[in-house]
């Protein structure tokens, strides 16, 4: 009954998660088990990078879930992401130990360079792995608590909304860009050595990152998939469709709001903390509001209001970034731009939208099957 | 509609009348200064020339030959000459940098620290191929001190009060003794200037500072209670920490904290002041958004890379008249409205107009476009940054006493500011774009059902708001530089400006500048300028608490989503 209403009604879905669960056996055997010679053998670097494209994937969840079904455009969920990655960056930071280029036992690096004698009181607890995943996720939930309720409270809505989330990240940026915040300034946490006793380079611990990462999405899907279907869900929607309505109907808007923004800014945390381990920097660009509005874009190319185009869009879009990066940077954010405009113009349902349009003609699976293939191929040449 | 909120209160009459009031006065003010001054340097040289110029000429001559003695009384002779040209060439004579063949009829030259060489007589540039036989004009100690005291005197007794204000004051930097004394007692006695008479008391009252009479000294402090001047401070500063009298000791400190009381009230000025400017370029980047985002409903997040292209429209003026540098901006101020205006039609008809109704996706496009945007200007200019040079009369400061000072190019964008906010208030008051906006911006059937063609109105509000937008960027490549970053910086800021004076209505927006200016300028002090602009953003978020819909809140029918 409840694999009928989370999955097997929600083809794309299956689809997408059925993807995701091959790439998680494939690209582990490929790396791990076939020698560097042959020409199965999938990079470190590949993995890595898909890796973080996983991550992405569930940012870009956390952001469809409340653009695409409650319609709160957030302009900062980049913050959120980067607070659960310098969660885990600091637990990172104190495992280092005294392998750091100053020794010391206790401090970090550039605590050190900065004189600071002892470590801050909000560094404490951080050396052990689960203060650092708890803090993960109660950091930026509890922002996403605090400044949903004053923002939902006090009925702050539509563009609104967006801009003052877009000063939240801005704020946040130029805050811990600053040295005497005790995060590392401009430089940010870096030269991570090993993550549960793992040195966090080798081979086996990327591919169990990207495991983790594989599996961290799947379960979000699935329990963003249950809300979106509970009878919660159902309110959510006509919040986004007549807000007043509902309202006068004798819900309670604004809780329903919050819970989900915050449960979104989790989500959003927890696909920061694995980033970080994964790339192996965490630095206050992370919290630029380019980055946010950038992801917001994943989401409307994957198409909105549908979960699995969130997870489509980011591949696209980031694997397209890689392409275009690698070929010919300034064209870059003439793509990225041109993206914008074109998915608002065209595309108002993303690329998934793209198929859905055409679904009465009698081909019903051969659509599918391509915009399955659209993804396999983004998902295949990384791999 | 009974909607209008009521933009000409009463108070607000009044406040505009003393804004402008107050503006008009001081640029009037300056440009009176400005232009009897340069009357006064084209005029002066050449009466002078016709009378004197022979005796002149003898004089200067005969001031680089011979025994020093004589020398000294041929520079004496000199000064009495009425001749601008007089000063510079004394000067010279003093610092070791006049210069002067060995012959009956020299040539003399005043040398720079750069070696170029001028002749002292008809200003004219020596060739360096002439400057070979050119030898210092030898001087010795004695004669240097009289060149000080022949020097000081003719400034003290120049024509322009400025001039003579400037000697007095250097006196007392240099420290006041008998002979300056009684120079400035010989000039008090015609002095027709009050500040001039100010500035010489202030002497006398140093040098009785250090008179043997304690009853001498404390009315030298009561003089001096008034005075703002560093040296008079490090002056009291040391009779109150070390004068034998007790009494002088306790008048010193009194008119030290009266001082400080007063420097203190000056710096509020001077903060109050740059709050104000840091407000109008808030408020010229925040009025063009204010219209398309209160009038449309459009979030135009390509507003930062269109003040980008008023700012490279200046830089481009500027490399086309290399030589007209003062007059460029004229020419820059229309160009960029235009060119910044045509862009932002070519983006309403490109783009928005598809997408009315649906504000997040026009936020979302027009991200797009500003990217678009930015990188254009980086393939066309270059990531570097360009230096916009700034016009003569826009560099520099206006010194009001020695604390306040006041740089002109702040200045003249805070009044511009208010022009350009006062100019589209008229726009939109009375003319017939105007009346035509308005309309469509509180009910567009309504407005369409008698006529308006709303989507050429929708055109021309945009175009108009982008227009403002590449002015403001005209005003801000006077204050940095120009680069293809030069929109993102304020993006943020303008749209924190529109949230807090509230949607659509431009006196919100412009006390939701100047506050916003003014409250980051006072925090800046005690928190950093970071941290300031992270208080100020954390203070916005707490206000919309109190008022969601910012301080002047349209009210109505146009209010309601």
């Amino acid at each position: 009954m409840l694999t009928q209403r989370l999955l097997l009604s929600d083809r794309g879905g299956m689809i997408v998660l059925g993807l995701v669960l091959i790439a998680m056996v494939l690209v582990p055997v490929c790396n791990l088990l076939i020698p560097e010679t042959s020409s199965l053998h999938i990079s470190t670097f590949m993995v890595t990078l898909l890796g973080k494209f996983l991550c992405y994937a569930l940012l870009a969840l956390a952001v469809d879930l409340i653009w695409g079904y409650c319609g709160i455009l957030s302009l900062g969920h980049g913050a959120f992401f980067a607070l659960g990655g310098y969660a885990m960056g600091m637990y990172l930071m104190r495992q280092i130990g005294p392998r750091g280029q100053y020794g010391d036992p206790l401090l970090p690096d550039f605590m050190v360079f900065l004189n600071w004698s002892e470590l801050p009181w909000y560094w404490q607890g951080f050396d052990m792995f689960w203060f650092a995943m708890l803090m993960v996720i109660v950091i930026p939930g509890l922002l996403a608590f605090v400044f949903g309720w004053l923002a939902f409270r006090s009925r702050v809505t539509g563009v609104y909304f967006s801009i003052i989330t877009q000063a939240l990240t801005y704020a946040l940026l130029l805050a811990f860009f600053r040295n005497e915040m005790g995060f590392g300034g401009n430089n940010g946490l870096t030269d991570f050595k090993d993550i549960l006793g793992f040195p966090i380079a080798a081979d086996g611990t990327r591919i169990s990152l990207f495991l983790a990462s594989g599996f961290m999405l799947i379960i979000a899907y699935i329990a963003c998939r249950y809300i979106v279907t509970s009878r919660m869900g159902k309110i959510i929607v006509s919040i986004r469709d007549a807000e007043t309505r509902t309202r006068f109907c004798g819900y309670k808007v604004e809780s329903y709001k919050l819970w989900l923004f915050v449960f979104s800014a989790v989500l959003a945390g927890i696909a920061g903390a694995l980033y970080v381990p994964q790339v192996g920097i965490i630095n206050p660009g992370e919290f630029s509001p380019l980055n946010s509005i950038e992801l917001v874009v994943w989401v409307a190319t994957g198409g909105r209001g549908t979960l699995f185009g969130a997870i489509v869009g980011a591949f696209t879009v980031n694997y397209g970034k890689t392409i275009f990066t690698s070929y010919s940077p300034e064209t870059w954010l003439f793509a990225l731009g041109a993206l914008f405009v074109i998915v608002t113009l065209i595309l108002p349902n993303g690329l998934v939208g793209l198929f859905k349009r055409n679904k009465k003609t009698p081909t019903e699976n051969t659509v599918t099957a391509v915009e399955s293939k659209t993804e396999t191929a983004a998902t295949k040449e990384t791999v | 509609m009974r909607n209008q909120t009521p933009l000409f209160g009463r108070w607000q009459v009044q406040l505009i009348l003393l804004l402008s009031l107050c503006c008009s006065a001081s640029v009037f003010a300056q440009d009176a200064e400005i232009s009897t001054t340069a009357a006064a340097i084209d005029t002066a040289p050449t009466e002078a020339l016709a009378t004197t110029a022979p005796e002149f000429d003898t004089l200067v001559k005969a001031l680089t030959q011979g025994s020093l003695p004589k020398r000294a009384q041929t520079a004496k002779k000199l000064g009495q000459l009425d001749d601008p040209r007089v000063i510079p060439i004394i000067t010279a004579l003093q610092q070791g940098s006049l210069y002067a063949e060995k012959s009956v009829d020299p040539l003399v030259a005043i040398s720079d620290n750069a070696g170029n060489y001028v002749n002292a007589l008809n200003g004219e540039k020596i060739p360096a191929t002439q400057a070979e036989p050119l030898k210092r004009v030898p001087i010795n100690n004695t004669m240097r001190s009289q060149l000080r005291t022949l020097l000081a005197s003719l400034n003290l007794n120049d024509k322009k009060p400025a001039v003579r204000l400037n000697a007095v004051n250097r006196m007392i930097a240099d420290g006041v003794d008998e002979d300056t004394i009684a120079l400035l007692q010989e000039r008090q006695k015609t002095e027709p200037n009050e500040d001039v008479r100010d500035a010489i008391t202030t002497a006398f009252a140093l040098m009785n500072l250090q008179s043997e009479k304690a009853s001498v000294r404390i009315d030298a402090i009561a003089v001096l209670r008034g005075s703002l001047q560093q040296e008079v401070r490090s002056a009291l500063l040391d009779i109150a920490n070390n004068d034998s009298d007790i009494k002088v000791k306790q008048q010193a400190q009194f008119a030290l904290d009266s001082i400080e009381d007063r420097i203190s009230a000056f710096r509020l000025t001077e903060n109050i002041f740059f709050g104000l400017s840091l407000g109008s370029v808030l408020l010229l980047s925040a009025i063009g958004l204010s219209i398309t985002f209160g009038v449309m409903g459009v979030i135009n997040m390509a507003h930062g890379e269109l003040m980008m292209i008023g700012a490279y429209v200046t830089w481009v003026v500027q490399q086309l008249f290399p030589n007209q540098i003062a007059y460029s901006l004229m020419i820059a101020i229309p160009s960029a409205f235009i060119v910044a205006g045509l862009v932002g039609i070519a983006i309403e008809r490109g783009v928005i107009r598809f997408l009315y109704g649906r504000p997040l996706e026009t936020l979302l496009a027009t991200f797009g476009i500003s990217l678009i945007l930015q990188q254009a200007a980086r393939s066309i200019f270059s990531p570097l940054n360009r230096a916009v040079e700034l016009p003569e009369w826009m560099s520099g400061s206006l010194v009001i006493n020695p604390v306040l000072s006041i740089t002109y190019n702040r200045l003249y964008i805070f009044i511009f500011g208010l022009i350009v906010f006062f100019a589209l208030l008229a726009i939109l008051k009375k003319t017939s774009l105007g009346l035509k906006v308005r309309a469509v911006s509180q009910n567009r059937a309504m407005a369409r059902a008698v006529g308006v063609r709303a989507s050429w109105v929708d055109a021309m509000t945009f175009g108009l708001g982008s227009g403002i937008a590449g002015i403001a960027g005209v005003a801000l490549s006077q204050l940095t530089n120009v680069g293809p970053n030069l929109g993102q910086a304020y993006i943020i800021d303008s749209f924190m400006v529109v949230v807090f004076g509230g949607v659509g209505n431009l006196w919100g927006t412009l006390v939701g500048a100047m506050g916003l200016g003014i409250i980051n300028k006072f925090l800046e002090p005690y928190a950093g300028a970071v941290l300031a602009k992270v208080l100020v953003l954390v203070l916005l978020i707490l206000f919309i608490q109190k008022r969601p819909k910012g301080i002047f809140p349209q009210k109505g029918r146009a209010a309601a989503d």
